[in-house]
């Protein structure tokens, strides 16, 4: 019994003196020289009672800010496996979802500590800029594109994306475009690019609008869209629109794969990112627990995200901008 | 059938698609951030405009003008110069204030500082200047003479607080980016507010529940302004 009081008084008194450090890390030198009973990696989380809190991790009480898309927020997959990690390491996990181009300013900015998007060519631009390290590859789905159900372009169950869109282009069939760098937008553009056709006029419509607004705006006039699978699964039950091509998880073209990649910001260029927790978070999201969380997350009974992280191919291109290779001269 | 919309309506607040206190955590946000903004921006705002409606000073229809035309600030754009700020990058960068409710009262505070001195400035010129002099025959000092005519105005800067609260509470553009609409995983917000809320709604075409957001903010903004109102009243009272 005395034991565990002095455990407790330690305890307190090691929180008193972190929290008047102000800073969890300065707190856990100080906590050390209290002596006996806690053991030093309590830090600024300290003052609760039972010993078996005083062995929680140093980054107890932190707050990692992840900036991510909307596709991974708006279906819900966040706020479905964060609670673990949070619970693992009692931090809390703020999340802000924009665009993935958005995200990647952020983080640019050093205003996040860790990014979660899917433009694998900002991606790389983001790395080879010293702004991200550690990159992993994450989870996947796929790319459909959708339409109203009488096809007017007559796309349906095409094999290919481009001739998709080259066929949407001739008919000048309506088509509604994110326009919000985000990464289906950065997809969409490139999709145009590879089918040689530079989309123009008045069929074509920048919107400017995240994924859910543009269904809802292709949906109100029979519009085609590029949409990521997750949310359009996510928002199927609300809208008329129906998949016309779609991508490798229905055996469709590859150029339709939609990879989802993580990376932490890189300390060395933003001193002030919580570099150990991007880490730890990265840790956690590719393990194998996570991983299943994410294959067994469901909408209206359909999985919506592919975990890739867990696997026993080494992958090495999944850490650098695709296409490098310590061989060439570049860097 | 004009009812249906609104049984419909109802239907949907009974049966809202939200986490327990997720709703009220974001009142909770929306109240504090614009509530504390507002108040701020009184306490700035009424001194400068007893000054304004009191002196003469070159340049006074200038500096007039600029407090007009912050009335009609794009809260985006404030919001964008809140964030070069509070960003890492920014003057402020050190206080880790971006992704904050702080920032939020920040932007807030610029978006409701211009309505609330102006409308404030135009009540206290408009009281009569018969009120000013008979209470500067009664031998009152300079004091008691802007007490007089504050008095006399107080229903314009209620109206002044009012429409600054209105602009800050209402307001999407500048809390988005800076604030980062955040909430935990269990459905506590953190910077999210009604508005971005109703953005975060819209934007996954939930357009019901997005209206019904907008109801509760509308709602809101009454009772505050029943609650304003009320004390502007009991004032009266000798």
């Amino acid at each position: 019994m005395s034991i565990h009081r002095r455990t407790l008084i330690a305890t307190i008194g090691a929180g008193a003196v972190g929290s008047v450090a102000g800073c969890s890390q300065f707190g856990s030198g100080s906590n050390q020289a209290d002596g006996d009973g806690s053991d030093g990696s309590d830090g600024g989380n300290g003052g609760q009672s039972d010993s078996e809190d005083a062995q929680q991790p140093g980054v107890a009480g932190e707050t990692l800010t992840l900036t991510t898309t909307t596709s991974t927020y708006d279906t819900g997959l966040l706020d479905a496996i964060h609670p673990d990690f949070e619970e693992m390491y009692g931090v809390t996990v703020d999340a802000v979802a924009q665009g993935t181009g958005a995200a990647l300013e952020t983080a640019r900015n050093g205003d996040s500590d860790i990014v979660m998007v899917h433009a694998r060519g900002l991606e790389d631009e983001f790395m080879r800029n010293g702004y991200g390290i550690n990159r992993r590859d994450l989870m996947f789905n796929d790319f459909v594109i959708v339409g109203p159900e009488d096809d007017p372009a007559g796309i349906q169950g095409m094999g290919s994306a481009t001739e998709a869109l080259t066929a949407i282009a001739d008919a000048e069939a309506a088509f509604v475009s994110r326009g919000d760098n985000s990464g289906t937008h950065t997809k969409e553009l490139n999709l145009w690019e590879a089918a040689g056709t530079e989309p123009g006029g008045d069929w074509y419509q920048e919107i400017g609008a995240g994924m859910g607004e543009a269904l809802n705006n292709a949906n109100q006039q029979g519009a085609y869209t590029l949409s990521d699978r997750g949310t359009f699964i996510s928002q199927r039950s609300e809208i008329d629109l129906v998949i016309l091509v779609q991508g490798p998880i229905e055996d469709g073209p590859e150029i339709l794969a939609n990879p989802y990649g993580v990376m932490a910001v890189n300390p060395g260029v933003h001193g002030n990112a919580n570099y150990d927790l991007a880490m730890a978070y990265i840790g956690w999201i590719t393990s194998p627990g996570a991983q299943e969380a994410i294959a067994d997350y469901q909408m209206n009974g359909e999985q919506l995200f592919f975990p890739e992280a867990v696997s026993e191919n080494p992958d090495f291109q999944q850490y650098v901008p695709q296409g490098w290779s310590s061989d060439s001269s570049d860097s | 059938m004009p009812l249906e919309p609104v049984v419909q309506l109802l239907s949907t607040f009974l049966d809202l698609p939200f986490r327990d206190g997720y709703v009220w955590s974001i009142i909770y946000v929306s109240l504090y951030v614009s509530v504390i903004a507002v108040t701020l921006s009184t306490l700035f705002s009424i001194p400068v405009a007893i000054v304004m409606g009191f002196t003469d000073f070159a340049g006074k229809q200038f500096v007039k003008s600029i407090i007009n035309t912050g009335m009609g600030f794009p809260s985006v754009v404030v919001g964008l110069v809140v964030l070069f700020a509070v960003s890492n990058q920014g003057p402020l960068g050190p206080l880790e204030l971006i992704f904050t409710k702080e920032a939020m009262i920040m932007s807030q505070f610029v978006l409701a500082t211009p309505p609330i001195t102006a409308i404030s400035l135009a009540a206290i010129t408009g009281v009569d200047e018969n009120v000013r002099d008979a209470a500067h025959v009664l031998g009152g000092t300079r004091l008691d003479v802007a007490l007089v005519v504050l008095k006399e105005a107080r229903y314009g800067i209620a109206t002044a607080i009012l429409a600054g609260f209105g602009r800050a509470i209402s307001e999407v553009g500048s809390v988005l980016i800076v604030g980062g609409n955040i909430t935990s995983a269990d459905g506590i917000s953190k910077t999210r507010t009604l508005t971005t809320a109703i953005q975060l709604e819209a934007r996954q075409g939930r357009y019901e529940t997005a209206m019904v957001l907008g109801v509760v903010l509308v709602a809101l903004v009454l009772l505050v302004n029943a609650v304003v109102v009320r004390l502007g009243d009991r004032e009266v009272r000798p």
